[in-house]
């Protein structure tokens, strides 16, 4: 079937919106209520999507190819998993909002997420400055509110201050580098830029280069790359949970789907785009030391995904530096792929932990592995997956990243690469260590897990494993067989 | 046939799948081991020696664009190999103590490893061999830290990152291998891989750096001199099924790594790094020899004498001859079974006596004598006394170091390096009968009255590990008739 371009992004709005209206008008129904409705909402979205093909959208400034859809199914996905957190997680909401109606305001807490994956959908098909530019606001405004959403906390003030202030920031330095590269190449649409690119006389080039780097600069905030990443572990440990997940899975993707389309676009023009390359190898570089170095010592496990999030942009970065193979788009879609099932898998477990435990220490999975081994087993495959054993998920994303470095030659992001996979291992076992070997409290008791929750879980855990023992059924889920 | 080397793998699997789902955890195991000691046996003995090449095989495409296949299939190397895990399995699942805590993920995380190091023999397609040797890394992690003795939390960490970042060596250099041909012929099927080596493609400068990275990345797995420090730690804090299988069983992967697949696909880089594992090897042999005379505690010299003999598998392979790399094929073998026994039997002393401490034991042999005898065997078989399967491969790997001649120019490094390992056979027969004296000679003590001798189980287990050294080495052309015809295929 084929549905008008945009028309999917429209009816996720609606839902959206549908949302805030019912908790204006609809005061006294259950609130968990309106999760429900926007997640089989965006179920269909999903269906629909899994359904489309790449093809010719008839816009300027959108595009329906094979990345776009992808990307939008990595948003939809997403926003089910946070919707699902989110209903585990509005008890601890509620004890942080004003007064009020005992449930006023958790309709918001539901419906912004969906507004944010309009957003995100928008972003992903977007291949013009001005909408891409739009779409990120959709979705950084979103978070402005949703972040320091438990407004009794002062850790999640604080984390909304933070994200606000480098956010706002960090949007500055994109929208100036697009000024640039508008000024020199008088195009924002990405096809025509490619097209006009060759014609860029060489005393302009330092001018589209500075603009480049910029863009550069505000997407390394997006996807918290080194050394644009100090904001990241405070907001992600101030933020409430689900948005955290949602910040870590769903904000990276599509900073990463925009960077390669711009990183692609520029490769009209060699000079400018081997500078923007090694650039990008140093920002790969500085990202995998700091994330993974820096995850060593946590011991809070918020934090430690937090600087996990970090390393494995360092990763993804790998991927888009070794533009010149052909397989590094296809890289990095499956290691996002990967990385979405095993972070939000690993934030599904740490929700339902920590409000059983009230706390989100690595301490609090003391003993997991007794009391509740489900849990466990889920939390363990989502470590392993992380870390890169082979089986899962994570393993195939490493194999192709270290795969397309090989074949360009990246012989320095590998040899960190190696150091750091060895730090990985550390300190997501560190996780396992925790719920295996320690012993539990002595006044812990199995954790209760709702039936919602466990379904998705389990539906996780199967396709970390599928992806990884069969990576031929990505060719379903993903377009593999893309060359 | 083909669904029996299926099997060899997939009953632990399944096994360990069911046991953590709540089948019962020790009958469950044992069933499963036996299970797969049977195909095992019947697959070796069927293979046919007449015909060299894989037999059994069977695949299942995956990736089309990348020709990446889960092939199965054995030769006589991968099938002699398939045995020992077998054997070292049965036995480490049949002795296994009563666990008190998590009994059923303790079966697992055994039948977990076994079925990683079985996988990782039995593929024949590079993605897959890596994968399952993977495999076995967590629950190694997991039975070291809950289940060890001693310092089992650093010996865990230590083992983990060590073997990780091998395995990332490992995988960076299997990806420079895959990437060798053109990108028309790319492949991860290794046999396809050995039919693209007679066109030249895996020569040149290129070959060289993979190779090297391929040697550093199974060195490390395989304890290659100096990145052996993870293995004698690991071995000592071990839980007494893990020490078996690791040293045993699993450690070999990275030697089965280079025979079958860095040394029949890149000949040349063999040769031209030849030196330099001679250096290594000879690290392991005086080096690592001298620093197990030096230990004080049995589990410890058992955790170094085994890094030690890894040298001498080195050493026939490095001398890249028919007869040598028949030695260490034969080697590997006879080495896993006789260090599962002396681990074996070197839990049920710390059991017994509640420690390994040569200073604390003595006079043991009039209180146990069955496993003082027992020990004696194995004692003699690690030394390399004839008889056993060590003193037939160890003999096959100093023929094919000294057989390295070129004519006319002497005295070369192959001899001189074979020369020096024959003084390990000294360091080894110090360091183990040091231990023999030092456990089971002397006065008997009172305090020793209390002490029983070998159960039943551990007999028994035991008993099957000594058993299969004698007939190999009484009779080692049962297995080198099975190995010769794979190796002869590659060695002109």
């Amino acid at each position: 079937m084929t549905i008008p371009p945009v028309f999917l992004e429209l009816f996720v709005l609606a839902l959206g919106i549908l949302i805030l209206v019912l908790e204006s008008f609809a005061e006294k129904r259950d609130r968990k209520l309106f999760a429900i409705i926007g997640i089989i909402g965006l179920v269909v979205v999903f269906l629909f999507l899994q359904g489309s093909v790449p093809r010719d959208s008839g816009m300027l400034s959108y595009t329906v190819d094979w990345p776009a859809i992808f990307f939008k199914k990595v948003a939809v996905v997403t926003t089910i998993v946070v919707l699902i957190m989110s209903i585990d997680y509005a008890d601890t909401i509620k004890r942080f909002l004003p007064g009020g109606s005992s449930q006023s305001g958790l309709g918001e807490f539901f419906a912004l997420p969906i507004l944010t994956c309009a957003g995100m959908m928008w972003m992903s098909s977007a291949i013009d400055f001005i909408l891409i530019f739009v779409s990120l606001e959709l979705v950084t405004i979103s978070f402005y509110v949703l972040v320091p959403f438990m407004r009794r906390n002062a850790a999640s003030l604080e984390a909304g201050v933070k994200y606000l202030i480098l956010s706002a920031l960090s949007t500055g330095f994109f929208v100036y580098g697009i000024t640039w590269i508008y000024g020199v190449t008088g195009q924002t649409n990405l096809n025509q830029l490619q097209l006009a690119l060759p014609s860029i006389p060489l005393e302009n080039q330092p001018g589209l280069l500075f603009g480049a780097l910029l863009v550069l600069v505000g997407l390394g905030f997006k996807i918290a790359a080194a050394p644009f990443q100090f904001w990241v572990p405070d907001v992600y440990q101030g933020a409430p949970t689900p948005i955290t997940a949602f910040l870590s899975v769903g904000s990276k993707s599509v900073g990463f789907i925009v960077l390669l389309r711009v990183v692609l676009a520029f490769q009209t023009l060699p000079a400018v785009a081997d500078k923007l390359i090694t650039a990008i190898t140093l920002l790969a570089a500085a990202t995998l030391l700091y994330g993974n170095l820096a995850a060593l010592p946590q011991t809070n496990f918020k934090r430690l995904l937090a600087y996990s999030s970090i390393g494995h942009a360092g990763y993804l970065l790998i991927a888009v530096a070794a533009i010149g193979s052909l397989d590094s788009g296809l890289a990095v879609v499956v290691y996002l792929a990967a990385y979405l099932l095993m972070t939000l898998l690993s934030f599904l477990i740490l929700v339902i932990v920590s409000a059983h435990a009230d706390g989100d220490d690595i301490v609090h999975f003391n003993g997991l592995g007794k009391r509740s081994p489900f849990l466990a087993f889920g939390l363990l495959v989502a470590m392993m997956s992380l870390a890169g054993v082979p089986l899962t998920a994570g393993f195939l994303g490493k194999f192709l990243v270290f795969k397309v470095a090989f074949e360009t030659r990246q012989f320095f992001l590998i040899a960190l690469g190696i150091l750091t996979v060895g730090c990985g291992f550390y300190f997501y076992l560190k996780v396992v260590k925790a719920m295996y070997w320690q012993p539990a409290p002595a006044n812990a008791s199995a954790i209760p897990v709702s039936r919602l929750s466990m379904v998705a879980m389990w539906i996780m855990v199967v396709l970390i494993f599928a992806l990884g023992i069969f990576p031929q059924f990505a060719t379903g889920l993903l377009p593999l067989a893309s060359r | 046939m083909n669904l029996l080397v299926q099997l060899i793998y997939l009953a632990p699997i399944l096994s360990a799948v069911g046991i953590l789902l709540g089948l019962p955890a020790r009958r469950t195991a044992v069933i499963a081991a036996l299970v797969a000691l049977v195909s095992a046996l019947i697959v070796f003995l069927g293979y046919d020696r007449a015909h060299a090449g894989y037999q059994f095989a069977s695949s299942l495409l995956l990736v089309p664009g990348w020709d990446l296949k889960f092939f199965v299939g054995i030769d006589g190397l991968s099938a002699t190999l398939l045995l020992l895990t077998s054997i070292v399995d049965l036995a480490a699942v049949w002795l296994a103590p009563k666990v008190d805590y998590g009994e059923n993920r303790y079966y697992a995380c055994i039948l977990l490893i076994a079925a990683g190091a079985a996988g990782a023999f039995a593929s024949l397609d590079l993605f897959f061999f890596y994968a399952f040797h993977e495999l076995a890394l967590i629950p190694t992690f997991l039975m070291i830290g809950i289940w060890g003795s001693g310092n089992r939390q650093s010996a865990a960490w230590k083992i983990t990152i060590y073997l990780s970042i091998g395995s990332i060596i490992l995988l960076v250099g299997l990806i420079g291998l895959y990437l060798l041909p053109p990108p028309a012929q790319r492949t991860f099927d290794i046999e396809k891989l050995q039919q693209l080596a007679s066109s030249g493609v895996f020569s040149g400068a290129g070959s060289r750096s993979v190779y090297i990275l391929l040697l550093i990345g199974f060195g490390i797995l395989v304890s290659l001199f100096p990145f052996h420090t993870w293995a004698p730690q690991a071995y000592a804090s071990a839980p007494v099924p893990v020490a078996m299988l690791h040293a045993g069983v699993l450690k070999k992967f990275g030697l089965y790594g280079l025979l079958r697949v860095a040394l029949p696909l890149m000949p040349e880089a063999a040769r031209h790094w030849a030196p330099l594992l001679l250096i290594l090897l000879a690290g392991n042999i005086l080096y690592v020899g001298l620093a197990t005379i030096s230990q004080k505690q049995l589990d410890l010299t058992l955790g170094y004498s085994s890094v030690m003999h890894m040298g001498y598998v080195f050493l026939g392979i490095a001398s890249y001859n028919v007869i040598g790399l028949n030695g260490a094929a034969l080697l590997m073998l006879a080495h896993g079974l006789s260090i599962a026994a002396l681990f074996a039997m070197c839990g049920e002393l710390r059991k017994q006596t509640g420690t390994v401490n040569y200073v604390d034991l003595g006079g043991l042999g009039t209180s146990m004598p069955t496993l003082c005898f027992v020990f004696g065997l194995a004692t003699f078989a690690s030394i390399g006394l004839p008889g056993f399967a060590n003193f037939a491969s160890e003999l096959l790997v100093f023929f094919g170091a000294f057989k390295h001649s070129t004519p006319g120019a002497g005295f070369n490094e192959f001899q001189v390096v074979g020369t020096i390992a024959l003084w390990g056979l000294v360091i080894s027969a110090v360091y183990m009968l040091r231990a023999y004296r030092a456990i089971f000679m002397g006065e008997p003590q009172p305090r020793w009255q209390s002490v029983k001798d070998m159960p039943m189980n551990l007999g028994w287990a035991v008993i099957l590990l000594v058993a299969a050294l004698l007939v190999v080495g009484l009779l080692p052309r049962t297995v080198l008739d099975a190995v010769e015809p794979g190796i002869r295929l590659f060695v002109k």
